[in-house]
């Protein structure tokens, strides 16, 4: 039996469910709507576990599950050497966002990362403290902003509602997940001009560390 | 475990025979020193943890800092110190390194001649190591620097590129930047005022960027001179020949390159064959480190293995973490792990 883990809730499971649909795999949650077990149907020896996105990497890591559906970002955040632990099975086509760096709209003098480190050094000397980005994807920013050059800013931890950090005074700009930048520009930012930091896209996983053989499973959906 | 105990035993021997004074530091580092020092960068090194009452700790990961702090603190010059002890580490990519990793080092303040002071400290090391076949590089922070003084541009552009100055991706760019008319398109109105930065230090910036856009580029060749310094390399009489070939078209750094002619003596003095050591411009300056000034680094020839040992000057660390108070300040440390598998590599 291998495990095939995907996420429990909302748009990102309704879409994997019809993306394995398509390719003659039923998935559903069998049982009441709020039950987290899931039935699968069209392919022998596959348990479907229903997790959190944000969970399924570590449990593809730790190889607890053999196949997995999440964003490329959560996988690149929270796997340091993602590419030793799991490998792209299928990009699926939807659950689309970009990791970006914005900063007010009012800042115009800021379009690039150019501006913002130069702004950061500026920020320091007259507050007494660095530049804060909320943002809840810590390394991949970190690693993005050190490659970039960028120096004088400090991560602040903004679990969700990030677009409103800057508002709210508790940082000066933001890194977060978008697909159209209405939340962005709603919330009075703007993205900076090279300040993509990823591309993300929901996909199917295999762990490279479970047992068990995910053949019967990777053929019948690249057989459609 | 009991062989690497013996190596660090028998360094800190050597060291304390030379007066230095045995000290000791926490573990347990207040994170936000070291944070306000190395910026985010050392979050993706060290570990940080939170402690509802005293904040974020950090395990140590130099000695520098501790004993810099305990030295300002305290003491008066000249003073010798040395240590060691465990430093953690993580790495964010598997380099196979350890995470804990053992340091014996040996740090100077001493307000004497600045040559003198790093040709001990380098002789020291070079003559702990000798046994051990090790290739020695060094730099000079300092050169670059005295080039970026004598720039033909505005202070705000070299402040800008002496801030970068140990992140090269963001100084060669903004070199470029720099030695080019800049155009820049203007936006429009920005919305609704939000965050700590107020509008009035938005209008001020726009006027320096007007300002930036109309200032003369920094003249091609300074940049090409700049360029050929950074890419100066050889054993350290070659290099220094070629350095001072360059004060003609750099006159700035002219006290630098004789400092290092008049290092090059003392390490001569110090029974350093100086025809052997070697000596690139660029050095250090990739290194998440503190050093302004001399720079240096053993090397064994397995791949993979960090410095043995390495070091360099730091005053402008003491600045900072001696509010005010600064001291010359050279210093350096060894890695016992990999000095002991070098010398059992070369026994064997």
């Amino acid at each position: 039996m291998i495990k095939l883990g995907v996420p429990s809730k909302g748009r990102l499971m309704n879409e994997t469910f019809d993306w394995f649909a398509k390719r003659g795999v039923q998935l559903s949650k069998s049982g009441s709507d709020r039950e987290y077990v899931g039935r699968v149907e069209g392919v022998d020896g596959v348990e479907l576990v229903l997790l959190s996105a944000g969970e399924i990497p570590r449990e593809l890591a730790a190889g607890r599950i053999q196949l997995g559906v999440t964003g490329t970002d959560l996988v690149h955040e929270k796997l340091a050497n993602w590419a030793d632990t799991v490998e792209p099975v299928a990009e699926m086509g939807f659950g689309f966002a970009d990791l970006i760096v914005a900063v007010p709209a009012c800042w115009r003098d800021v379009t690039s990362l150019h501006d913002l480190d130069a702004v950061a050094a500026r920020f320091r000397a007259d507050h007494g403290f660095r530049l804060r980005i909320a943002t809840k994807y810590h390394r991949l920013v970190r690693q993005f902003l050190t490659a970039q050059g960028v120096a004088d800013y400090q991560l602040v931890d903004s679990q969700g509602a990030t677009e409103g950090a800057v508002k709210n005074e508790t940082a000066e700009a933001i890194a977060d997940i978008t697909s159209t930048g209405a939340t962005i520009a709603a919330n009075h930012l703007r993205i900076l001009e090279d300040g993509l930091v990823l591309k993300s896209q929901a996909t199917l996983w295999k762990s490279r560390s479970a047992g068990g053989d995910c053949g019967p499973l990777i053929r019948k959906i690249r057989a459609k | 475990m009991s062989q690497l105990r013996a190596e660090s035993a028998r360094l800190l021997a050597v060291f304390e025979a030379t007066g230095a004074v045995r000290v000791e530091a926490d573990i347990l580092q207040q994170a936000d020193v070291l944070l306000d020092l190395y910026g985010e960068d050392i979050r993706a090194r060290a570990y940080v943890a939170s402690d509802p009452l005293r904040g974020e700790q950090m395990l140590r990961p130099d000695f520098t800092v501790p004993v810099v702090q305990q030295h300002m603190a305290v003491s008066a010059e000249p003073a010798r110190y040395t240590y060691a002890g465990p430093v953690f580490r993580y790495q964010d990519n598997a380099t196979g390194r350890a995470a804990q990793s053992e340091q014996v080092g040996y740090e100077v303040f001493d307000r004497s001649a600045p040559e003198a002071i790093e040709a001990e400290v380098f002789g020291l090391f070079h003559r702990i190591l000798a046994p051990l076949g090790l290739t020695a590089s060094t730099g000079d922070v300092g050169l670059l620097r005295a080039a970026i003084d004598g720039l033909t541009t505005s202070e705000a552009r070299k402040a800008a590129l002496r801030r970068h100055i140990w992140r090269p991706a963001r100084f060669q760019s903004l070199l470029d930047r720099f030695s080019q008319p800049v155009a820049r398109k203007v936006l429009g109105a920005g919305g609704q005022q939000i965050g700590l930065r107020r509008s009035q230090d938005v209008q001020e910036r726009l006027a320096q960027l007007q300002d930036e856009a109309t200032a003369p580029p920094i003249p091609s060749a300074e940049i090409a001179a700049l360029t050929d310094l950074l890419a100066i390399r050889g054993k350290l009489p070659e290099a220094l020949e070629l350095l001072q070939a360059l004060t003609g078209r750099l006159p700035s750094i002219g006290p630098a390159v004789a400092h290092m002619a008049s290092r090059i003596i003392a390490l001569d003095a110090a029974g350093v064959d100086v025809a052997q050591i070697g000596f690139e411009a660029a050095y250090g300056l990739t290194a998440m480190e503190y050093y302004d000034g001399f720079v240096f680094g053993f090397y064994a020839a397995q791949p993979g293995w960090p410095a043995i040992a390495s070091g360099g000057r730091y005053d402008a660390l003491t600045r900072v973490l001696g509010q005010g108070r600064a001291v010359p300040a050279v210093g350096g440390i060894i890695r016992p792990e990999y000095s002991l598998r070098a010398a059992t590599g070369s026994a064997s």
